[in-house]
């Protein structure tokens, strides 16, 4: 196909940051389209499965130098494959300086003036706060050995449907209830019925001017092989005047690298300060009489735990390292959490680090995984990812299914390594106590570190230098070009960040919704939360 | 890069190889482990065709050999026959070799089955300098790194994956995939994997579904609060 088309809206990208202004848009009464690189799927696709061509349909694992990152790819984005973990960033989180040593969020921005868009988020998922009895067995010892060890624990708010939810915990494999609140049950249908239509399996390639009066950019595409991705099956262009880009940290500043040239330069803040939004995951190797003896916790009659795959991935999460009194790179949540199989390579199993995560003893460790428990430190890094010259097509390599090598590099600062030492330390502390558990971050050795959050690296922010965004997200120097992503985001959080890229993209919508109006189009702000 | 696959060795290599076999049968190297001898073999093995060697001892093809070898350095279990050289027997139960690591490494979805050559390889390429420069002497008639003992192949594949390390991202690939095969069995449907009893599964502990092929905890927590909230918390559950 070789005709260009037009549309009044052109959102790159269904996860978050591209179903809300979607949605906005369309009920607006704009035209929208949405290009998806990924597949369209819905519950009854989403199979209890491990093996590959599963899951690894909807979700990539991007191996960058120093870092290896996992993403959503699919028609509701990472919303499909989260694991549904919704908090708001704390307070102090907006004040962050950084190692720049000024403000990096723009000085709008502040938690009290967020809270009203991330309440219309919580509305729209909707969110649910777990009640104890709620939290699945892992988040109840996680629980009990921070009560033991002085520390405090709270229930984790999930967008999740507890009622209909089955504590499967197969959400990376997206869920099979529809319990999980993704994009796929709120925002994309009620864009869709609006009039909104959504491509998958068509992966944007570059952005540049439009050559119709009246239009703003063209963007062109590549359509996928449903069956491998590697495989380009058409191409295509869109006109339109307003561009949502949405792609999601890891594909929107590659996109944008391979489209300055033709955009006549991007800022140079695209691609730079790239956040793992300070991710560290530990795995302990619980000792169940200890389970017994120190927490007096039993499941079943002689069974204190042995609860590892039982449950929501994230049942509590401790707040107390979250004191905005204390050091910037200190600060963290540690959260109870759950990964599938495939990152049990992962597991240190000995002190050497070029040989602990695989060999015999690691086997042995194996046989205990119904005994492990793992926590998700989410520090404050020092944004010191930076991509590479973009690659031909896409946003990294595809070698195979689901694995992509990126252009990505993060080698953390001292400032980074401050902050997992202290979540180590932390980490320890609770969980070594009197000899409950053996802990250990996950192998660097084996994956760099390890991301499920990528942020940041087309934030916003007031300082141009370095900052991609103004603080409508609108890209500095190209009116009509917003990104309402996680890379907008300029920092990390200190917790999973899904709610924030989403409030912030519904603060963002009033502004494209002006925007698209200035060029013409007849488009009104004010809809109300999708049903 | 070599530039024939270790299925023909060079002159050279050969006669280096040859050279060594020597001297390490001098020196009371190799022993039926690592060259199977006519009293390891059982008497039910079929012999093949040229009644030289059972069948089911004959090494495999050189890049399966190879690819074995390292997936069972990964996740270690016990040889599959007396004489087994692929596996090293470095851990009691099913290995990865066992679990289907290179089964899952030819599964057409993954779309590397092409490259798997190349891969063995660059593995064995590895493996000759490795036994060159710590005074390692290798059996001509096996891939460099099947010919390594297990601590050998070990203390390799810990250099070949350490970062910075050449070519690191390969190797990376297969350790995951070795790694994979054992804790996901991931070239099977799962509840298959579950009912047809695989190894890796059974060896973690990994839960087994419901009639449906579905996964349902209806018990899953303690019931009951297990700590004290943080006091600054907000409405919704949020930190302040």
């Amino acid at each position: 196909m070789s005709v260009t088309e037009r549309t009044d809206v052109l959102v790159i990208g269904s996860g978050f940051g591209g179903a809300i202004p979607a949605y906005h848009l369309a009920a607006g009464g704009a035209e929208v389209v949405i290009l998806e690189r990924g597949p369209h799927l819905t519950a009854p696709d989403f199979t209890h499965d491990l093996r590959l061509g599963s899951y690894t349909r909807i979700v990539d694992l991007v191996q960058g130098d120093g870092i290896t990152v996992v993403a959503g790819n699919c028609v509701g984005g990472s919303s499909v494959v989260y694991f549904a973990a919704s908090l708001r960033a704390p307070s102090f989180v907006f004040d962050r300086r950084g190692s720049l040593g000024h403000r990096l969020w723009p000085s709008t921005l502040t938690r009290a003036a967020l809270d009203p868009w991330y309440d219309r988020v919580e509305e729209a998922l909707p969110v649910a706060q777990q009640s104890w009895d709620q939290v699945p067995y892992p988040g109840g010892l996680f629980a009990a050995a921070c009560a033991r060890a002085g520390r405090t624990c709270n229930p984790a708010p999930v967008a999740v449907d507890l009622a209909r939810c089955t504590n499967c915990n197969w959400m990376l494999n997206g869920c099979h209830f529809d319990a999980k609140r993704s994009m796929l049950l709120n925002y994309l249908p009620a864009a869709t019925a609006h009039g909104a239509e959504i491509r998958p399996l068509h992966e944007a390639q570059t952005i540049a001017p439009a050559t119709t009066p009246g239009y703003r950019y063209r963007v062109s595409y590549t359509q996928l092989d449903a069956g491998d991705y590697r495989l380009p099956v058409g191409v295509g262009a869109i006109e339109a005047k307003t561009v949502v880009l949405a792609a999601g940290a890891l594909a929107t500043p590659v996109l944008l690298q391979r489209s300055a040239p033709l955009l006549g330069g991007v800022p140079q803040a695209v691609g730079r300060y790239f956040s793992g939004n300070g991710d560290r995951v530990s795995i302990a190797d619980v000792d169940e009489g200890k389970v017994r003896d120190l927490l007096g916790l039993e499941r079943a009659p002689g069974i204190p735990y042995q609860g590892f795959p039982i449950g929501k991935p994230i049942g509590s999460m401790s707040y107390d390292r979250l004191d905005p009194a204390t050091a910037e790179f200190t600060r963290f949540s540690l959260q109870q959490i759950y990964f599938p199989g495939i990152t049990d390579l992962l597991a240190q199993a000995t002190d050497t680090p070029a040989t602990s995560w695989f060999g015999v003893r690691k086997k042995e460790m194996r046989a205990r995984w119904p005994s492990w428990l793992s926590v998700l430190a989410m520090t404050e890094d020092d944004n010191e990812g930076v991509f590479g010259p973009p690659p031909p097509t896409g946003s990294s390599t595809r070698v195979a299914t689901s694995l992509c090598l990126s252009t990505l590099s993060y080698r953390p600062t001292a400032n980074t390594l401050r902050g997992w030492a202290a979540a180590d330390a932390e980490a320890r502390a609770v969980l070594e106590r009197d000899g409950l558990a053996r802990v250990r971050p996950w192998s660097e050795n084996a994956a760099g570190s390890v991301s499920a959050h990528p942020l940041a690296s087309c934030r916003m922010g007031d300082d141009p230098a370095t900052s991609a965004l103004d603080e409508r997200g609108e890209l500095r120097g190209h009116p009509g070009l917003f990104v309402t992503d996680g890379s907008a985001v300029p920092t990390s959080l200190c917790v999973n960040p899904s709610l924030t890229i989403a409030a912030l993209a519904e603060r963002a919508c009033p502004g494209i919704v002006e925007s698209t109006a200035e060029a013409g189009v007849r488009a009104r702000y004010g809809a109300p939360a999708p049903r | 890069m070599l530039s024939e696959p270790p299925a023909r060795p060079t002159r050279r290599r050969l006669l280096v190889g040859l050279t060594a076999a020597v001297a390490a049968l001098r020196a009371g190297e190799l022993t039926a482990e690592a060259a199977p001898s006519a009293r390891s073999v059982p008497e039910s093995v079929p012999v093949d065709r040229a009644g030289l060697q059972p069948a089911s001892l004959a090494l495999p093809d050189p890049t399966t050999a190879t690819l074995e070898a390292f997936a069972d350095t990964m996740v270690p279990g016990e040889k599959r026959y007396g004489g087994d050289v692929v596996i090293a027997g470095a851990a009691p139960g099913p290995g990865a070799v066992q679990a289907g690591a290179v089964e899952l490494l030819n599964l057409p979805e993954l779309g590397i089955g092409v490259l798997l050559p190349e891969l063995a390889l660059l593995v064995n390429t590895r493996a000759l300098a490795y036994a060159a420069t710590h005074g390692r002497i290798l059996l001509p008639t096996q891939p460099p790194f099947v010919a390594l003992r297990f601590t050998d192949r070990t203390a390799l594949a810990g250099e070949l994956l350490t970062p910075g390390a050449p070519d690191r991202q390969l190797y990376v690939l297969l350790a995951l995939f070795a790694a994979a095969a054992f804790d996901t069995a991931a070239h099977l449907h799962t509840a298959v994997a579950i009912r047809q009893r695989h190894p890796g599964l059974a060896w973690i502990g990994f839960p087994a579904p419901g009639a449906d092929g579905l996964w349902r905890f209806p018990d899953y927590s303690y019931g009951r609060r297990l700590a004290s909230e943080h006091p600054l918390t907000t409405r919704g559950g949020h930190p302040a």
